[in-house]
């Protein structure tokens, strides 16, 4: 799909990876387990999936993979923050959807498909398991719902076809426009031995924000986690001690959730006075 | 959700009922006692912990100690000399950079996440940057030069941070010449920084879609200069340490960390490659050009303190043969554009010195005064609200001189970063402390966080 | 001591004054106070190249109670806070503080909930050095500056004629708001 005029706010946002090369998925390492590796070594039966469709397509055969609606999250009315008959701006009629990149559906293209298939075939209940498949940019985010996210990690990180044996970091993102799942944890996965690295990402909503800990998978978790806890509120079940790691034990709140104001301070200077960040114009 | 005061509670335990004593909210939800700690009551909890009766001494490092890499505090547990349980206290100089920066800019937010880990800002600047042209979708439009310098400033980085690393290292354990020779060189690194991008640390430099200023008139033969001095110093400190009995008697066999610890632990970075693995990122997934460059990933057989000071001292020999082709690349293209073509992300700064003394972008303000309203537009736009990026998130992590550093960026549509999240190999090295440190003594505890490396900026964001 | 405390203002307290001075200024002994940025550059001010030697202070005392300067170099964030409280009263008199950089004078471009805006909230301070972070040469304007002050320190009866003085004159001067002339 290429670029339409721009008139209409929806277009402009309109995500897609249809005729993008596959960016970022060459695998560098070994695609398959090599002939010493012990049948014990995976944790689900013989793939089927042979190295012939892992390698990624260059320049000549486009990949036609549908177009991912993109999905809407919030519309933002107006500009520089006022609302009301105050704003004579003339900005006050703008509005402007926020979309996000829309699911994909398989097949995505290049080694995603062998991953995806391999996980269908290592979890029972696949459909439950991953909610959303998202691709954007060369990316590949998974969302996964709560309750299998420690099963499924198991596996990601287990089996041979998968080994995706280290995690960068666990992230935590608050979106108060999405009710329902205001918390979203993201963790990041890589794969050294196949070198390569996917996204998943479980929603929490504000009410109940709970989400099983991976630190018996991935002990590199802990502090991240923690940290997770401390700036969000996430509470991560099963971790072995979860308390506050940058802010002092006994602090209310959580920095990083958009309702917890930055907290800074007018800042006076020979006459004039600057409110803090939060509280300045915005042209968002 | 509401919060009530010391909200400590395990998962899963009921909220605790708003007590008087704010510091109250004790019992089980960690594994044994929890002490909050706050300062002028040591003493207090020091007689608390004698009355459980156990035999042992709790000592605590910090936060305030010339050994520690800045504020950590060490809580460790001894018997004798022998160090029973270690745990990391963090937090002390936690900023809300990432909370910051959702204020401000895209471009702005450049110049916050450079104080984040202080020792290496190109890093910061680089991996933040690389994630926000994902998003853009730009990556393939940033201009060869750009990429370069993006790399010669990253390895001369690379190269005064590792001095740092060696130079603090040498002082915590008392060789103190190796702290005045490498801050002797890296005077040389932070010469050339402040000739290129104006300042010693903390550069607003790298920015969405290239890099902020163009290399002043005889940039490069300083930099070539810097090269032969590295090369004719650089062998003192090998010189003074490799085969020092003193210095190979405190640092070997200390801070043992094995792959399989390494990677439960998810450390990267020398600890890792000093288990022999040859793990870098830009060999394995190459950012900004690397894939061309002619440089060797350097291991050592020994995943200890030593090992992780011979790699680094390696490292910088390495660096040293990249800027070498990045001066050679940069040669041929003098006058090549540095940043982006496209007038409504980036603009070049331009700056010169005025008759004034004080720097300003006459050229710029000449042509969009004088020359064209299309870039007056630009200006006004870029200034005032400027680039919209589109919304996704994207994680691009590169390589600083402790490991995998990584940005997750998540953008709404709007001209401020929704969400930018720092993944520091400092925060998540540290987590190897008490593995390293638990059964060995005091004075090995100082050297092996120093192999780590760790730097508080980073840690704490 | 405390016999300079009764001297009569005369010859001799302003003797004493100058011989106290001399000492003070000559070689302070800073406490390690580095927390971020900043006390790289103070690291380097203790290097070869900027040597703090040469004025006697490139012993950094890591124990408070031998150290009579204390640098905040640094951005001080709220868990901080009592930590540098607790360090400047370990420090025996006389002490002074330097706030180097922005964050540690004003809280600089931090102005957020994790960090105190300014470390005069929590100690008295003598000099604010502005910069982010400020060059050694700065760090050396500023040392500079505190020895001058130091060494014109009135001592006794004359430090609480100046403290009276000192407080006659804030009385009447302008508030900072009020200081028109001075905008560019």
């Amino acid at each position: 799909m290429t670029d339409e005029p721009g008139t209409s706010p929806e277009n402009l946002h309109k995500e897609s990876d249809a005729n993008a090369p596959v960016k970022g998925a060459v695998p560098e390492g070994e695609s398959e387990p090599d002939s010493e590796t012990k049948q014990e070594r995976l944790t689900g039966p013989e793939s089927g999936i042979g190295s012939a469709d892992v390698e990624a397509t260059t320049g000549g055969a486009e990949i036609m993979a549908p177009e991912p609606s993109p999905e809407v999250l919030a519309t933002r009315k107006g500009m520089f923050g006022v609302t009301g008959t105050g704003d004579t701006s003339g900005y006050g009629g703008l509005t402007r959807t926020i979309e996000f990149p829309g699911a994909s559906s398989p097949p995505f293209g290049g080694w995603w498909d062998s991953v995806y298939e391999r996980i269908g075939q290592l979890v029972p209940n696949y459909s439950d398991v991953i909610t959303k498949v998202v691709i954007h940019r060369g990316e590949i985010t998974f969302h996964v719902a709560r309750e299998h996210l420690t099963e499924l990690v198991q596996h990601l990180r287990d089996d041979a076809y998968l080994r995706f044996e280290f995690c960068s970091g666990v992230s935590g993102v608050h979106y108060p426009a999405d009710t329902g799942g205001e918390l979203h944890a993201v963790y990041h996965l890589q794969s050294m031995t196949h070198n390569r690295r996917i996204r998943l990402e479980v929603s929490v909503p504000d009410a109940d924000p709970h989400v099983p800990s991976v630190v018996a998978m991935y002990p590199t978790a802990d502090w991240h986690e923690r940290e997770t806890y401390d700036m969000f509120g996430i509470i991560f079940d099963g971790h072995p001690a979860l308390t506050r790691i940058l802010m002092p034990d006994d602090w209310p709140g959580h920095p990083q959730r958009k309702d917890y104001p930055l907290g800074g301070i007018p800042v006076e200077y020979k006459g004039a006075t600057i409110p803090p960040p939060e509280q300045r114009r915005t042209y968002s | 959700m509401t919060s009530t005061v010391g909200d400590t509670t395990a998962p899963g335990a009921e909220a605790p009922q708003p007590t008087e004593d704010m510091y109250g909210v004790g019992g089980e939800e960690a594994e044994g006692h929890v002490y909050t700690v706050t300062g002028q009551d040591w003493d207090q909890l020091v007689s608390e912990h004698a009355e459980r009766g156990d035999e042992r001494i709790v000592v605590n490092m910090g936060p305030q100690h010339p050994s520690t890499h800045g504020v950590l505090r060490l809580i460790l547990e001894m018997e004798g000399e022998t160090i029973t349980e270690a745990r990391c206290g963090i937090g002390y100089l936690h900023t809300g950079i990432e909370k910051n920066m959702e204020f401000r800019n895209w471009t702005q937010g450049v110049t916050f996440c450079t104080r984040m880990d202080y020792l290496s800002p190109f890093f910061n600047e680089t991996t933040y940057c690389l994630g926000v042209e994902r998003l853009l979708d730009i990556e393939d439009q940033i201009p060869d030069k750009a990429n370069v310098m993006r790399v010669m400033m990253m390895e001369l980085n690379r190269i005064s941070s590792h001095l740092v690393c060696i130079a603090t290292g040498g002082m915590e354990i008392g060789a103190l010449t190796v702290m005045t020779i490498g801050f002797r060189e890296r005077e040389k690194v932070l010469d050339v920084f402040e000739l290129i991008t104006g300042l010693r640390m903390n550069h607003g430099y790298v920015r969405p879609g290239g890099v902020g200023q163009d290399l002043p008139l005889r940039a490069l033969t300083k930099v070539r200069e810097f090269i032969a001095w590295m090369r004719k110093h650089l062998p003192e400190y090998a010189a003074f340490c490799n085969e020092n009995p003193i210095f190979k008697g405190r640092l070997c066999g200390i801070g043992y960390l094995d792959l399989a610890g390494c990677m439960a632990l998810g450390i990267t970075g020398p600890p890792l490659r000093a288990t022999g693995y040859d793990w870098d990122l830009r060999k394995k997934q190459p950012y900004c050009g690397y894939e061309s460059y002619d440089f060797e990933v350097q291991t050592w057989d020994t995943p200890d303190a030593y090992g992780r000071f011979r790699i680094r001292l390696s490292e910088m020999w390495e660096s040293l043969k990249i800027i070498e082709q990045c001066v050679e690349r940069l040669e041929k293209m003098e006058g090549d554009p540095i940043i982006v073509p496209d007038a409504k992300i980036a603009w070049p700064a331009r700056l010169s010195i005025g008759s004034d003394g004080l720097g300003n972008s006459n050229e710029h303000i000449k042509h969009i005064m004088g020359e064209s309203m299309e870039a007056l537009i630009h200006h006004f736009k870029l200034v005032t609200e400027g680039f919209r990026v589109p919304p996704g998130q994207a994680y691009v992590p590169v390589e600083s001189p402790r490991g995998e550093l990584g940005a997750h960026v998540v953008s709404d549509g709007g001209t401020r970063p929704f969400r930018a999240h720092f993944r520091d190999p400092s925060f998540t090295n540290l987590q190897a402390m008490p593995v390293m440190c638990e059964g060995s003594m005091v004075s090995d505890v100082v050297v092996a966080v120093a192999s780590l490396d760790p730097v508080m900026g980073g840690v704490d964001r | 001591m405390g016999v300079e405390e009764k001297l009569p203002s005369g010859v001799l307290l302003t003797t004493l004054e100058n011989i106290f001075g001399y000492m003070r200024s000559a070689a302070f002994w800073p406490a390690t106070f580095g927390l971020a940025c900043c006390a790289i550059e103070m690291m380097t001010y203790g290097a070869p190249r900027y040597d703090s030697g040469r004025w006697g202070q490139e012993v950094f005392r890591a124990s408070p109670r031998q150290a009579d300067l204390m640098i905040v170099a640094g951005r001080v964030s709220q868990k901080m806070a009592h930590v540098l409280r607790q360090i400047y009263d370990q420090m025996p008199n006389p002490k002074w503080v330097l706030a180097m950089g922005v964050c540690a004078s004003t809280g600089g471009m931090f102005n957020n909930y994790a960090i105190v805006q300014g470390v005069d909230h929590i100690v008295p301070v003598d000099m604010y050095l502005p910069g982010c972070p400020p060059r050694p040469e700065m760090l050396i304007d500023a040392m500079f500056k505190l020895r001058d002050k130091v060494r014109h320190t009135p001592i006794g009866i004359d430090a609480v004629e100046a403290a009276r003085e000192e407080e006659q004159r804030q009385l009447t001067a302008p508030a900072t708001h009020e200081l028109k002339g001075l905008l560019r």
